[in-house]
């Protein structure tokens, strides 16, 4: 197939492209902005007057729940969800049933992926043998299997010892490794953020520091070991600083928010609906805001779902007795959107935070708009709307967004060059 | 954004009656003095000879204890049977499966024998509120205790022991001791202090068992006895459970007592008509030395009185305004 996209307002955040323009899709590729070559003729023509075309979105963090936890999602289930929410390319964490510790899981998931061909999916490794967090997992097969990073979760070494050598053997390597930066023995037995709203619900709490206490401790090993470092799922004003310390000294690191974390805080619990209880927990106001600016300055380059799809019954309890995570992929580009709508980022700045920034973080082939690079675009239409939940495609409908009327509307998403959703 | 479902008055119906009891919190201060007199009445029908009142005859109360508990059970019974409804009480072991599938399932299965109230008490904060919400909304919900969250009942019943011994609120100074981080009496009784109008609320406690921003609840913070004691009217000490001691919260028993006991020389700096209370079980020589327990200041076993009447009070209210709701919904649908 081949597409010509007419009169999109077209966004490449890296080159700072933003124009008025035509796209011509072929083989899987970009193949010109503007004037189409001589010889081209288009299998279609898409009239995209009054929409936005940037790079297909980048989502760091997708539960896909295949293989092991099918009642909760599969994988062309959410990669279904994750087309609809623009993503084109999104990485998966280990935690799946047996763990993504070898090769044999990492391929299981890249056929399913094929097979189901909406995002394309990069799978992240277990850092571990089963996450346990003692022995090393076999870094380089499942590179070679087509890992892209390699994570412990939120699983801790059971020694700083052994993580430090494990991130000199990745580092030997040039491995991506992500941190889930939290202390489990400060975390322990906590629902919530440990503050006003959790000692009010009478939930226990999480500190603050059980982000920042692992944090320092993995930023200085990252920083001993040279390993090429990415923090996910941040949460607290006192976790971007360590972040914004660390690159001002000239670390390399990345970092990236979930999008829920941006929009709601701990206060959202009152009420104690499940539907608000996610790992790391909801903060403060004040660390909201402090997320937000770190977005907006760059500290952050990535914004993420941490997409979570559960069967009904894992939040039919009480809070504590639930399974935390809010299915949201596929409203990523709508729910981003309120980012702009309310005035916080700026289109383009949003748009780098959701493609080019992830990819750069993670080196994915992704998140360009130009001539030559893969045919991974979502067209948009920014004057219209998304009612959450109107149509569902995710497994999981525990997010605590459906109803909501969200800006913008994602009306194609093309991978490689095929339209993989069209709304 | 504002979630969709933000903060409402689950537990009362479309005239602003109770329907459910699960939290003191957000209760209008009329709410709570027409339960505290509503339960005045109540306490002339336990001095007569005969007890009952027909209130709830013909209806079923499930009594559904997930945690143990034999002070709360009874009088929760004695409540029920008071007011002439057929009593169930069953006490639900949390250990064979998962709690949330336990709960549950057991509330739908109890509400199919056509109950029509429950008291709840279970180990997680929001149980209450949770099964109010998703599993049973045509049956009232009488929190009896969730988590470290609340504890309604025995709130209102601290409530009625101070009026029947004080008054009112109004000029009062009241302390509460021990363990606020993991209680739910603690919370209630913050709650419901404020809601009543008390302008001197204190709490005391060593840091490590006092919850973050416990200032919210419009208090004063002692880490200090005889300051916290000192000229108050009533003081309210809390049981402290001996699991308290690993973790590093305490060291000892030994030294929770001597810096937080409430012994006669502690009391002595308190006014000279204070009342000692307990929500019980006490632990004699840990929180509390027997003299006081058993001493003239102590209405440790009148609150145990007082709280049949309160329960009494509680589950003819919310039957009442859970019947009126059911009501209203049926003509609405017509």
């Amino acid at each position: 197939m081949k597409f010509s996209i007419l009169g999109a307002r077209v966004i490449d955040p890296v080159s700072g492209l933003d124009q008025v323009t035509d796209i011509h899709l072929a083989a899987g590729k970009i193949l010109a902005l503007g004037a189409a070559p001589a010889d081209f003729s288009p299998t279609e023509t898409i009239d995209a007057a009054g929409l936005i075309a940037a790079p297909g979105l980048v989502d760091l963090n997708v539960s896909l729940r295949e293989p092991g936890y099918s009642r909760k999602g599969n994988i062309a289930s959410e990669t279904r969800a994750a087309a609809a929410g623009g993503v084109t390319s999104l990485c998966c964490p280990p935690r799946t049933k047996p763990v993504l510790d070898t090769s044999a899981v990492a391929e299981l998931i890249l056929d399913r992926a094929r097979e189901a061909g909406h995002s394309k999916v990069f799978p992240i490794g277990a850092l571990s043998k089963g996450l346990e967090g003692e022995q090393l997992a076999e870094l380089i097969a499942l590179r070679d299997a087509g890992c892209v990073a390699f994570t412990n979760g939120m699983v801790n070494f059971r020694s700083n010892r052994t993580l430090c050598r494990a991130l000199e053997y990745a580092a030997t390597f040039d491995l991506t490794v992500i941190f889930n930066s939290q202390d489990h023995d400060l975390a322990e037995g906590g629902l919530a953020h440990d503050g006003p709203t959790a000692a009010f619900l009478g939930l226990p709490g999480i500190p603050e520091t059980a982000e920042t206490v692992a944090l320092a401790r993995d930023l200085l090993l990252v920083e001993q070991s040279g390993v090429r470092a990415h923090f996910t799922q941040l949460t607290s004003a006192r976790g971007v600083a360590l972040i914004a310390q660390a690159q001002a000294r000239g670390l390399p690191v990345t970092a990236d928010v979930a999008l829920y974390q941006l929009i709601l805080t701990d206060e959202a619990l009152t009420g104690f609906s499940s539907l608000y209880h996610v790992q790391p927990p909801l903060r403060t106001r004040a660390d909201r805001d402090a997320l937000r600016d770190a977005v907006k300055s760059g500290v952050v380059q990535a914004i993420s779902s941490h997409h979570q799809p559960h069967e009904r019954d894992a939040k039919l309890a009480p809070f504590g007795a639930t399974e935390p995570g809010i299915s949201s992929v596929e409203l990523l580009l709508p729910l981003a959107m309120t980012l702009v709508e309310d005035g916080l980022l700026d289109l383009p700045t949003l748009l780098s935070r959701l493609s080019s920034g992830p990819a750069e973080a993670l080196r994915l082939p992704a998140g360009r708009l130009i001539a030559g690079s893969p045919a991974d675009v979502v067209l948009f239409d920014p004057a219209a709307s998304t009612v959450a939940g109107e149509k569902w495609l995710s497994k999981g409908e525990n997010c605590p967004f459906l109803g909501h009327c969200l800006p913008s509307a994602v009306k194609y998403t093309f991978v490689d060059g095929r339209v993989s959703y069209n709304g | 954004m504002t979630p969709l479902d933000a903060k409402r008055p689950l537990q009362l119906n479309h005239q602003g009656q109770l329907q459910h009891f699960l939290s003191l919190d957000g209760l209008p201060r009329e709410l709570l003095t027409e339960i505290l007199d509503t339960a005045d009445s109540f306490l002339e029908v336990g001095a007569r000879a005969v007890k009952k009142v027909p209130l709830l005859r013909g209806k079923t109360v499930c009594n559904v204890f997930f945690e143990n508990s034999t002070r709360t059970r009874t009088t929760f019974e004695l409540a029920a049977q008071r007011l002439s409804a057929d009593v169930i009480t069953l006490n639900v072991s949390t250990s064979s499966t998962s709690k949330g599938e336990t709960l549950f399932d057991t509330l739908r299965n109890l509400e199919a024998m056509a109950a029509d109230m429950f008291v709840v008490r279970h180990g997680d904060s929001g149980a209450a509120h949770f099964i109010a919400e998703h599993v049973s909304p045509q049956v009232a919900i009488i929190n009896g205790g969730d988590g470290r969250h609340a504890h309604p009942t025995q709130g209102m019943l601290d409530m009625l022991t101070i009026r029947r011994h004080k008054g009112n609120f109004e000029n009062l100074s009241v302390a509460i001791v021990g363990d606020i981080l993991h209680s739910r009496v603690a919370r209630s009784n913050m709650i419901a202090l404020k809601a009543l109008g008390c302008p001197d609320i204190r709490v005391v406690a060593p840091k490590t068992l006092l919850p973050v921003g416990v200032e919210q609840y419009g208090v004063k913070v002692y880490t200090d006895l005889t300051e916290g004691l000192k000229d108050v009217d009533v003081v309210i000490m809390l049981r402290l459970q001996r699991e308290r001691m690993s973790g590093g919260l305490l060291p000892s028993e030994g030294e929770f007592y001597r810096l937080f006991g409430l012994t006669t020389a502690r009391l002595a700096g308190a006014k000279p008509d204070a009342i000692v209370m307990h929500p019980g079980p006490i632990n004699r020589g840990v929180e509390i030395e027997s003299a006081v327990a058993d001493g003239p200041h102590s209405v440790i076993l009148n609150q145990v009185t007082y709280g049949i009447a309160v329960r009494m009070a509680v589950l003819s209210m919310a039957m009442s305004g859970q019947t009126a709701q059911r009501q209203f919904e049926q003509e609405i649908a017509q």
